[in-house]
């Protein structure tokens, strides 16, 4: 008869502290704002999990303090508690319960995937290129991009690859999180359905300046969109007419950095993890094996496209990745930049 | 073993004076030959007072060497990494690696590189294991030689320091190792989380930022596997009536390989550091700094300590028990041991040997790992979680068997469905083995994995959901006292149970999409740690801490220790995983100050503080404790279990014969029965 009292008592306190816990919770605003298509299942099954946390939250914690209070030890009493080992039938339901419970859960969480992979045969390619710390997009139109420009409302497949280390793409209002191998094309498909400027934060620890290897993600209408792409090509056409096939410093200078060049090779003598670029195009350069090199265009171009072939002395061996995917018109470029840095 | 012939303090401080001599002298004598010419100056130069005191810890130390075996270990340490460093480079030399151009001795570019250093590492731990004397009885058996079964430790504190093959010795050298590693790793957490508590950086470098996060990792999984060790190797041969464990000298082993494991890893700090987290994940642990081969290395040596250390509990707990004591009456912190010491048994290998292979892709070129010559960076996250996810039952199993262990002592009351508490802990170590892919939901695997992942990784939910139901019928309907031990069993019940909650959300794939490699995920883990061992870590240590020396810690200091902790620790983790939430990612030394996380991030790195304070409370309790007079020998808890029934702290040989179980081990509130019969002859 005690024990009824005790357990009535609980089963409203669990109710209650079930119900404030889940509402205090969603109060707070938990997740950023929902910016991309997958990110609305994906909150879906956060928020069903939510309340399975507020209830488990209760379950436990109304007993356990319930008994703190009820069955605290009185002033002078010394005695043990009630003797019972324990009530298999009790064991066996909170075995079974929760087991079906994890099945259910296991169910609606691998349909949750599959609304998240939902492949829209449509979708635009864009490549990613993630490199020691930046990104670049580069867009069929055949120019690239330090921000990723995407229209609202259009699935589109990010085609993403590395240069050195393990990266991964990710824009918290997006939600989906890719890391990204090197040797390997991941493929990121993802749905904006918000106007606005968001960032990809690189999420996988990726060295010295992982805090710092962020770009703009910018969600513009469908006509913006197309307008931006029109503009960018014709800027990049542009510019290879003014420079009508000839090397371009300014081309250079993008290509610096877009690439990653800017993350070991300073611009203004400070030494970084590799040589730096002020002065050094026709300069003498000392390497590790006691010989000596003059800095032209062949030398600058197999060091960018065979990094290995050359050590400078004072400098690690093989720390450079090899950017052998640049053409030659780009190595170019490069050295047409390095040049005019005296 | 320590030899007992010690110098007399005087004669060590001799010692130090003509280190310091000597070396002042040299100093000055070089400088006057570079110069060809002798300056009064150089009498107070840096160089000649640096050198001087240099040479005078040395000889500090030297002259202490018959007093402390593990000053004796860390000499030859520092002698085989110079040996080994040595030959390498040697062999380099001769074998013209250089084209010739470099001398022997040209440190920067050729001396003491890379491969000298990992040799060097390497040789230097087995040279502390043969300076320490843990290899001496077995290298005389091996010659023929008799030892005696039972070598006497010297009596006082000093025993501590040196080779003892008694478990409750070893047992405590365990812990206090443990806690001065919490102690590192816990300082250089304050020292990043000041860095974090504003946005931008202030205090550190990144690169000093990024070797400060990943030793924190490291330095905090030796400290709980040395903690969980020194709590098991005192308690389990006591609580089954064993005079010791099964091996003793492979005891004693395997508590010394850790000590220069752990100065190993340390020394990474001084070697360049490394930037890859506690998990080097290849490509970027194949060219971080030396500071990651010092690394391997060290995580190598300290999973022989592991590896060894559960073995010999699992032959311990299987072979040695007392007449009468049953499986199912073997207390349950046994069982918790068992199952833990099987993961560590069968599992440990796995990062052994994953990170033995980025070290061979480092020193050899072998493209293990290296997708542009054939090599696959997933491999190694397979390898390495095979291990990494495992481990975390390893460190929270011995806990939750504390929390069983105790409950019963403070609620008056046997432990509700024993049997399923003990089964439930090898059900958790069963499925542990089977979950480890979700930790790569995003990392590319194959997709199709991520399914049976998930549902292995939810089911871990059940034996856990066991053990809380447990708990709360074990506190209904008893008479529940909360001195300070009980306090960090309820704290553990109610910080895991927030790690266990926000666990789900990591284990269905889409929502972990958002999640995984965010704050949510640091404050989740946290959870787990602190409530899985750190709180019942601190509970046994209250709890026995007079069984090991006959003083029971002062109950105020702990009180306030508890309540300084707890609230700190609940708002560094619940505002991790608030900001992780919003898009706060992990292992960033800054962060974007237009995502607003400012006041959050001050507000844990406050409250990180806030339990750094409590700690620092209960060293002060502890070293109160052991200076009063005041002694506690008896049945301080009122508890069934045999190590209670005699008194404190425990001889030698723990009994003095052996005792016989006769009941169940935690029948509180039946009247007139007993677990232990200590006398059974009688």
């Amino acid at each position: 008869m005690q024990n009824a009292r005790h357990f009535a008592i609980i089963a409203v306190l669990v109710a209650v502290v079930t119900g404030l816990t889940y509402v205090g919770l969603n109060s707070l605003g938990l997740m950023p704002v929902e910016a991309s298509a997958q990110s609305i299942p994906i909150d879906w099954l956060f928020d069903l999990e939510v309340k399975l946390i507020s209830f488990f939250f209760a379950l436990i914690m109304v007993p356990l303090t319930y008994s703190l209070i009820a069955f605290r030890r009185k002033d002078g009493d010394d005695g043990d508690g009630q003797h019972f080992e324990g009530n298999t039938r009790l064991e066996i339901v909170w075995t079974v319960i929760p087991l079906i419970l994890v099945i259910v859960l296991g169910v609606i969480g691998g349909d949750n995937l599959r609304q998240v992979r939902i492949v829209d045969p449509q979708a635009a390619e864009i490549k990613v290129v993630a490199f020691q710390w930046g990104w670049r997009f580069e867009y069929p139109q055949g120019f690239s991009s330090n921000k990723l420009y995407l229209p609202e409302g259009k699935q589109v497949v990010l085609k993403m690859e590395s240069q050195d280390v393990l990266h991964s793409f990710w824009v918290p209002e997006f939600r989906v999180k890719q890391d990204i191998v090197p040797g390997r094309v991941e493929d990121y498909r993802i749905t904006p359905i918000r106007i606005g400027e968001y960032k990809v934060r690189c999420a996988e620890l990726c060295g010295t300046s992982h805090a710092y290897m962020e770009a703009p993600v910018i969600v513009v209408s469908q006509a913006d969109y197309d307008k931006w792409l029109t503009d960018q090509t014709a800027k990049a056409q542009l510019e290879a007419a003014a420079s009508a096939g000839k090397p371009d410093a300014t081309r250079g200078q993008k290509l610096y950095q877009e690439s990653g060049c800017k993350a070991c090779h300073s611009l203004d003598g400070a030494k970084g993890v590799g040589p730096t670029w002020k002065g050094l195009f026709g300069s003498t350069v000392e390497l590790a094996d006691g010989s000596s090199v003059a800095a032209d265009e062949a030398y600058l171009t197999e060091s960018v496209k065979a990094p290995g072939a050359k050590t400078v002395e004072g400098f690690p061996a093989n720390a450079m990745p090899s950017f052998s995917y640049l053409t030659d018109g780009q190595v170019a470029d490069l050295t047409e930049f390095i040049k005019t840095l005296r | 073993m320590s030899k007992n012939s010690s110098r007399s303090v005087g004669s060590v401080l001799l010692f130090a004076a003509a280190g310091f001599i000597a070396g002042f002298l040299v100093a000055v004598l070089l400088h006057t030959l570079t110069t060809g010419k002798f300056e009064s100056a150089y009498l107070l130069d840096l160089p000649s007072w640096l050198l001087g005191t240099l040479l005078a810890v040395v000889g500090l130390l030297y002259g202490m060497l018959g007093y402390w075996g593990v000053v004796r270990g860390i000499f030859w340490q520092v002698g085989g990494t110079l040996a080994g460093a040595f030959f390498v480079t040697l062999v380099r030399w001769l074998l013209n690696f250089t084209g010739g151009k470099y001398s022997l001795f040209d440190l920067n570019t050729f001396g003491f590189t890379e491969p000298a250093w990992v040799f060097g590492a390497i040789l230097g731990a087995v040279a502390f294991l043969v300076g320490v004397g843990s290899l001496t009885d077995w290298y005389k058996w091996a010659k023929g030689e008799a030892t005696s079964e039972h070598h006497a430790d010297i009596p006082g504190w000093r025993k501590y320091f040196g080779v003892s093959l008694d478990h409750k010795v070893i047992g405590i050298q365990y812990t206090f190792t443990s806690l001065v590693l919490l102690s590192v790793g816990g300082t250089f957490a304050l020292v990043f989380r000041t860095e974090l508590a504003k946005s931008g950086l202030q205090i550190i470098s990144l690169q000093l930022y990024n070797s400060l996060m990943s030793l924190h990792g490291m330095l905090m999984i030796v400290s709980i596997l040395l903690g969980i060790a020194g709590v098991m190797n005192y308690l389990v041969p006591m609580m089954i009536g064993a005079q010791d464990m099964a091996f003793p000298r492979l005891n004693a082993f395997s508590f010394w390989i850790a000590i220069p494991a752990a100065l190993l890893l340390l020394s990474s700090l001084a070697l360049g550091g490394f930037d890859t987290g506690w998990t080097g994940y290849p490509p970027l642990s194949a060219r971080a700094p030396l500071g990651m081969q010092m690394f391997f290395v060290a995580v190598w040596f300290a999973g022989w300590s592991s590896i060894l250390g559960a073995l010999n509990l699992i032959v311990s707990a299987l072979r040695m028990r007392a007449r009468g004591m049953t499986a199912f009456r073997m207390p349950i912190f046994v069982w918790a041991s068992l199952a833990t010491s099987i993961i560590s048994l069968t599992a440990t290998q796995l990062i052994g040997l994953s990170f033995q292979l980025v070290l061979f892709q480092r020193l050899f070129g072998m493209p293990f790992f290296d997708a542009a010559k054939g090599g696959n960076p997933i491999l190694f996250q397979h390898l390495f979680w095979f291990y990494s996810h495992p481990a975390v039952y390893v460190f929270v199993l011995p806990g939750l068997g504390i929390i069983s262990e105790l409950l019963p002592v403070f609620v008056r009351k046997p432990l509700f469905g024993y049997k399923w508490v003990a089964m439930s802990s090898l059900g958790i170590a069963l499925v542990g083995f089977l979950v480890w892919a979700h930790h790569m939901f995003a990392s590319g695997m194959n997709e199709y994995l991520r399914v049976p992942f998930m549902y292995s990784t939810l089911l871990v939910a059940v034996p856990t959901g066991v053990k809380f139901f447990s708990w709360v019928a074990t506190l209904w309907g008893g008479k529940i006292r909360t001195p300070v031990p009980m306090l960090f069993v309820l704290g553990g019940i109610i910080v895991f149970l927030l790690g266990g909650l926000t666990g789900p959300p990591n284990a269905t794939v889409s929502t972990d999409l958002h999640l995984t490699d965010t704050y949510f995920i640091v404050g989740h883990f946290h959870d787990t740690m602190f409530g899985g061992y750190i709180f019942p870590f601190f509970a046994a240590l209250y709890y026995w801490f007079p069984k090991a020396t006959g003083k029971r810690l002062d109950e105020k200091l702990g009180k306030l220790h508890f309540w300084l902790m707890t609230p700190s620790f609940l708002i560094v983790t619940l505002f991790m995983m608030r900001i992780g939430l919003l898009g706060m990612r992990r292992r960033i030394a800054d962060y974007d100050p237009a995502l607003g996380f400012d006041p959050w991030n001050l507000a844990i790195t406050i409250a990180a503080f806030g339990i750094a304070a409590a700690v620092v409370i209960f060293f002060i309790n502890i070293i109160k404790t052991l200076r009063s007079s005041k002694m506690e020998t008896g049945n301080v808890w009122n508890s069934r279990s045999p190590e209670w029934q005699v008194p404190s702290p425990m001889p030698a040989h723990n009994y003095d014969h052996e005792f016989e179980v006769v009941g169940e081990p935690y029948d509180y509130g039946l009247p007139g029965s007993v677990y232990v019969n200590m006398h059974p002859e009688e």
